[in-house]
């Protein structure tokens, strides 16, 4: 699982400082570039799942027993 | 008896000889602590010793052997926990500088009471990797737990205090959690025993959790026979833990000596053979080889199946994380925090789809658990790396170290499987490690396998000699 090519419509920093706020998140300049470069590796890996086809019955795995 | 080192002595040496009346625990225990004190400063595996508290359980064991009572199948064994692990009367720190503020833990751990009711005695808390988010062992508040066999080098995560425990010959038995591969990992570079069970089969109540889809805690030792009497005592439901399962506790020590001749063993290809490396494909195909084993199986989407761990992983781990990086992110290691950060930031359908993929990868992988009885695999894609490095190179690319040291853990682990990892010494260097994976609740299996390759000495975890 590596990073993927750059998708133009996808800019990292751009997202994480919107999401930042959203989350009510903190993050120093100096932590960016690793934030970043982690959030390009869930990317990937996100379209690595998103990839696979699915049926619309596959329900998330974790069972709730009542 | 009187020559016995009895501070490297197998549990079921100690088990027999406390019982037996051939040694007090207080010298088990005693001889465990002396040689932590000597040895200890060099691995740095443990975060806390409880001499006191040891000495008094040990006390209290050899006083109720001398009223005849029943000791139980670990009487006098010392053992240690991952500092994950409640103890009470001590702060469970989760290998984090933040949780060393919180209350006392009211009380032990379910697994800590459980091996303390077998007999066993906790000797300490074990280093960790930062609230479990660790391949390397390596932790910027306690220092990094060495690697026993090459102190340069990593223990592996993200319980290496266990490991390096084991291996040092510290404690013959230690208790460690595994999410994606924090006890096969450590087992592997640091050439112990360990055991991942079925998700759900032993309890985690009382201890610091990371990912509650993901987290297994499990024993590490030096031998089958050890790791099993530790699996066996602590099993049972245990209403504390939503997941725990109900069944009843199921013994593998009956079991253990029946041989494989019945059992459909395959290695696994694709994948598993893709990222590897030389040694740790030679590793799987000795023992392939010893076992007679010529199949080879597909795991399916395996690859897909390690993305999706590590995407519930990251949200998961995040979300539980998320209030103390809002108010205390300049005091979490930083490459732990910049990961929880960005999981935090995944949008929900990306981990929802991970969740229903992880379904029908589970309805797949279990299919061809018809066809097969044991699946082996590398526990990790090479040795234990020099301490420090931050790259490995998979298939002659080079990727982040931390990430991808459990490639060949996270796709097992994903779904619950239970596994035996099993160290291999191929030559006079680092040892690696095999996976004997089984069907959900079938740990019997994969203990089978690994005592009949221990028998024949293909798999074997010696006391590390240290410098």
């Amino acid at each position: 699982m590596t990073d993927t090519p750059e998708d133009p419509a996808f800019v990292p920093e751009d997202y994480a400082r919107a999401v930042a706020g959203l989350l009510a998140l903190p993050i120093e300049p100096a932590w960016m570039p690793s934030i970043v470069a982690n959030l390009r590796v869930l990317h990937a890996a996100a379209d690595l799942v998103g990839d696979f086809p699915l049926p619309d019955e596959a329900e998330a795995a974790p069972v709730f027993a009542a | 008896m009187s020559e016995q080192d009895w501070s490297v002595a197998p549990a079921a040496t100690i088990g027999a000889a406390v019982t037996g009346g051939a040694v007090r625990a207080r010298t088990v225990v005693a001889a465990s602590l002396e040689r932590i004190a000597r040895i200890d400063p060099a691995v740095n595996a443990f975060t806390a010793v409880l001499a006191d508290r040891a000495l008094a359980t040990a006390d209290r064991l050899d006083t109720a052997r001398d009223r005849g009572a029943n000791l139980g199948p670990l009487a006098g064994v010392p053992f240690a926990a991952k500092n994950l692990f409640d103890i009470a009367g001590v702060p469970t720190r989760a290998g984090s500088r933040i949780n060393r503020e919180r209350a006392p833990a009211p009380r032990d751990a379910t697994l800590i009471a459980r091996l303390e009711a077998a007999g066993g005695i906790l000797v300490g808390a074990l280093n960790m990797g930062e609230y479990a988010y660790d391949f390397t062992g390596e932790n910027i508040h306690d220092g990094n737990t060495r690697n026993p066999h090459a102190l340069g080098h990593m223990s592996g995560g993200s319980s290496g205090g266990s490991g390096g425990a084991v291996a040092a010959g510290l404690v013959p038995l230690a208790l460690a959690s595994d999410t994606n591969g924090s006890i096969r990992v450590p087992s592997a570079f640091c050439g112990c025993f360990g055991l991942k069970p079925t998700y759900g089969r032993l309890s985690r109540a009382g201890s610091f959790p990371f990912v509650g889809s993901l987290d297994h805690l499990g024993p590490m030792g030096r031998s089958v026979e050890d790791l099993a009497r530790a699996y066996e005592a602590m099993q049972g439901p245990d209403p504390a833990d939503p997941v725990a399962t109900e069944r009843a506790p199921e013994p593998v020590r009956p079991s253990l000596d029946a041989g494989v001749a019945d059992l459909r063993i395959a290695v696994a290809g694709g994948y598993f053979a893709r990222g590897a490396g030389a040694d740790a494909l030679a590793a799987v195909a000795t023992v392939a080889r010893a076992l007679a084993c010529t199949r080879t199986v597909e795991i399916p989407q395996a690859a897909r199946a390690r993305a999706a761990a590590y995407l519930i992983t990251a949200a998961e781990g995040a979300a539980l994380h998320l209030d103390r990086l809002r108010t205390r992110a300049g005091e979490f290691d930083p490459a732990v925090r910049d990961r929880l950060i960005a999981g935090a930031m995944l949008p929900a359908p990306f981990v929802e789809r991970a969740q229903r993929f992880r379904r029908w990868y589970r309805a797949a992988v279990l299919e061809l658990f018809r066809e097969v009885d044991i699946i082996l695999a590398p526990s990790t894609p090479c040795r234990a790396p020099p301490s420090g490095e931050t790259t490995l190179v998979l298939d002659g690319v080079p990727v982040p170290m931390r990430a991808n040291i459990g490639l060949f853990t996270q796709p097992i682990s994903f779904i619950g499987l239970p596994v035996v990892a099993a160290p291999v010494r191929l030559d006079d260097g680092l040892p690696l490690g095999v996976q004997i994976i089984a069907a959900p609740w079938r740990e019997d299996l994969a203990f089978r396998v690994a005592r009949d390759l221990e028998r024949m000495g293909l798999v074997r975890a010696p006391v590390a000699t240290l410098a």
